[in-house]
């Protein structure tokens, strides 16, 4: 059967649920192989995880240059290593990292992309949610393989153990792949919260949180669900949090399980980054807020009294 | 510094957009169409860089007649010309295409720097810049919330999911941004009246040196089988909070297995 390439998205030596949503859905379609990509060592801590979702392969390119660089070389050695094993279909994460890569792939194969797949068929026919989720397309690559980014949390990820063959692939960068040089990387503290766009529950916060120090309860409400942290355009312009977890139009777009929305009006900007999630639930103040036409359950109220009330309430079942 | 911006008229996101029925592309005809709302950033960053360093700011769109409304809006704002990409046989094509012809247009213009916005606000897929890098062999620098120009070193600034990362090129390079960047001026009255006389320079295909079979939708890697609009979300359950509204909220967090 032939390969599924699923390129590994990781950090910090550990694997990301878009990858395991990945390995999941390339399983369906083919022999999942996972392909690693990063500086030396980055594989060994991986393996185990991208074994036990079903990875049978796992294509390990450890170089410096992989790490030093965005993501030209990425794509030089991907794209080598297509050409050497001739995949059904290549899978990345709808991620920047992720569609950067595959952008550059694409134009070196000379390839078809499809970017924010939600679902792939056998046949290489995707669907994808297009205009904030108000449309749904059906596409296919009609020149190549099916070179697709998946949306993350697109489908749950299921695990199929087996014991994968390390392949150890060689890396030759070429220097026009070495224009774009990382001279620093500056972690910052992210706590304990998952990442926003694979969180399964999100809470988020808006203008009617009212400052930066009142978004404590949104926090707070988020870390008792066990959830990460949004904020909609409105909040992040004012200044009461950083613009990295803004949900809506020019931020990040998320799709999860449960998504709660404090003090949101309901901009079409905000609900283009949120209005596929599965079940919606809003606190506003103003009853005709647009939110409520698309929450499964709404609060008119205070949130600076509904969210504690809350947190106190899910503190008391737990 | 000579500065390339790239700018796409798109429909207006802020009112209903669709595709057209007959070939899933889409409807720019009943839109109000609007600049992309990140290109503003990358021509407010253009205008910045060329009052510190000089040079020359070219705006270059590819889009059908109607997208002269928006690259002379984009002149408004203070660049000196513009070059606009216009063929009928471009509809419906998708980013590999767009790519290829943009990287056709920016080379006629031979810019030190190539500015664009991080994503377009109707197709979002966010290759733009390291598409037309591969393609020009140039250095691309995506998703930028600061820029530094120091002779020809470029320095950015990008927001990871991690931190933040800091990463240099030497110009040429393409250099994507995000509206973190700057806040973008609004055209003067000044600016709207200059704009008019401001050079625009129409490109065919033929004048690229494309053809026509290499376009469009035909010409396209991948293309729309089919589209449906997704039934709108139903408004559920609304109460008042009456002193128990977070109660009620948590219950029926409860009833969803939530908690």
């Amino acid at each position: 059967m032939a390969e599924v390439l699923v390129v590994v998205e990781h950090a910090g030596g550990s694997v990301k649920k878009v990858t395991l949503e990945m390995l999941t859905l390339a399983r369906q379609l083919g022999s999942p192989a996972a392909v690693v990509l990063g500086g030396p060592g980055a594989a060994a801590a991986l393996t185990d995880t991208l074994g036990e979702y079903g990875a049978a392969t796992v294509h390990v390119a450890e170089h410096a240059d992989l790490d030093g660089y965005l993501v030209a070389p990425k794509a030089a050695v991907l794209a080598e290593l297509v050409r050497q094993v001739g995949p059904m279909a290549v899978l990345l994460g709808s991620t920047q990292e992720g569609k950067e890569i595959a952008g550059r792939l694409a134009v070196k194969l000379d390839n078809g992309l499809l970017t924010d797949v939600t679902e792939l068929d056998a046949d290489g026919t995707a669907t994808q949610a297009v205009f904030a989720g108000s449309v749904t397309v059906r596409s296919r690559v009609t020149r190549g393989l099916p070179l697709v980014t998946v949306r993350p949390n697109s489908l749950t990820p299921s695990a199929s153990p087996v014991q994968p063959k390390v392949s150890p692939v060689e890396v030759a960068v070429d220097e026009s792949a070495k224009l774009a040089r990382v001279v620093e990387r500056v972690a910052e503290a992210k706590g304990a919260r998952p990442e926003l766009t694979e969180a399964a529950i999100v809470v988020s916060g808006g203008r009617g949180v009212g400052s930066a120090d009142n978004f404590a309860v949104v926090e707070e409400l988020a870390d008792v669900l066990g959830g990460a942290v949004g904020a909609s355009r409105a909040a992040v312009d004012s200044g009461f949090y950083p613009h990295q977890f803004q949900v809506g139009q020019t931020g990040k777009t998320v799709s999860p399980q449960l998504y709660i929305a404090l003090g949101i009006s309901g901009a079409i900007q905000h609900r283009a980054g949120m209005q596929t999630s599965k079940v919606i639930v809003a606190v506003n103040k103003d009853p005709e807020a647009p939110i409520f036409d698309l929450a499964d359950f709404g609060v008119v109220g205070d949130l600076h009294k509904v969210a504690p009330q809350a947190i106190e309430e899910i503190r008391k079942r737990k | 510094m000579n500065i390339v911006v790239l700018v796409k008229q798109v429909p207006d996101s802020g009112a209903e957009r669709s595709l057209r029925d007959d070939d899933n592309t889409v409807d720019r005809e009943s839109a109000t169409n609007v600049i992309n709302e990140m290109d503003e950033y990358a021509i407010e960053e253009a205008l910045r860089i060329q009052e510190a360093h000089g040079g020359e700011v070219t705006v270059v769109s590819m889009g059908p007649q109607r997208a002269a409304e928006s690259i002379r809006k984009a002149l408004s704002m203070g660049p000196d010309k513009a070059v606009h990409v216009v063929d009928d046989a471009l509809a419906g094509s998708d980013a590999l295409v767009t790519s290829k012809v943009l990287a056709a247009a920016v080379r006629t213009v031979n810019p030190d720097l190539i500015l664009c916005g991080a994503e377009s606000t109707d197709g979002r897929v966010q290759v733009m810049a390291q598409m037309l890098a591969e393609r020009l062999g140039i250095a691309a620098l995506t998703g930028a919330r600061k820029l530094t120009v120091d002779g020809s070193s470029l320095t950015i600034e990008r927001q990871t999911e991690e931190g933040y990362e800091v990463v240099t090129a030497s110009a040429p390079a393409v250099v994507s941004v995000w509206d973190t960047i700057n806040e973008p001026r609004y055209p003067s009255f000044k600016g709207i009246m200059a704009a008019k006389k401001k050079p625009v320079t129409t490109l065919s295909l033929a004048d690229l040196g494309i053809a026509a079979d290499e376009v469009g939708l035909a010409g396209s890697y991948s293309a729309v089988l089919e589209h449906a609009r997704r039934p709108p979300r139903q408004g559920g359950t609304k109460v008042t909070d009456e002193g128990d509204g977070g109660v009620k909220l948590v219950e029926f967090l409860a009833s969803e297995k939530f908690v």
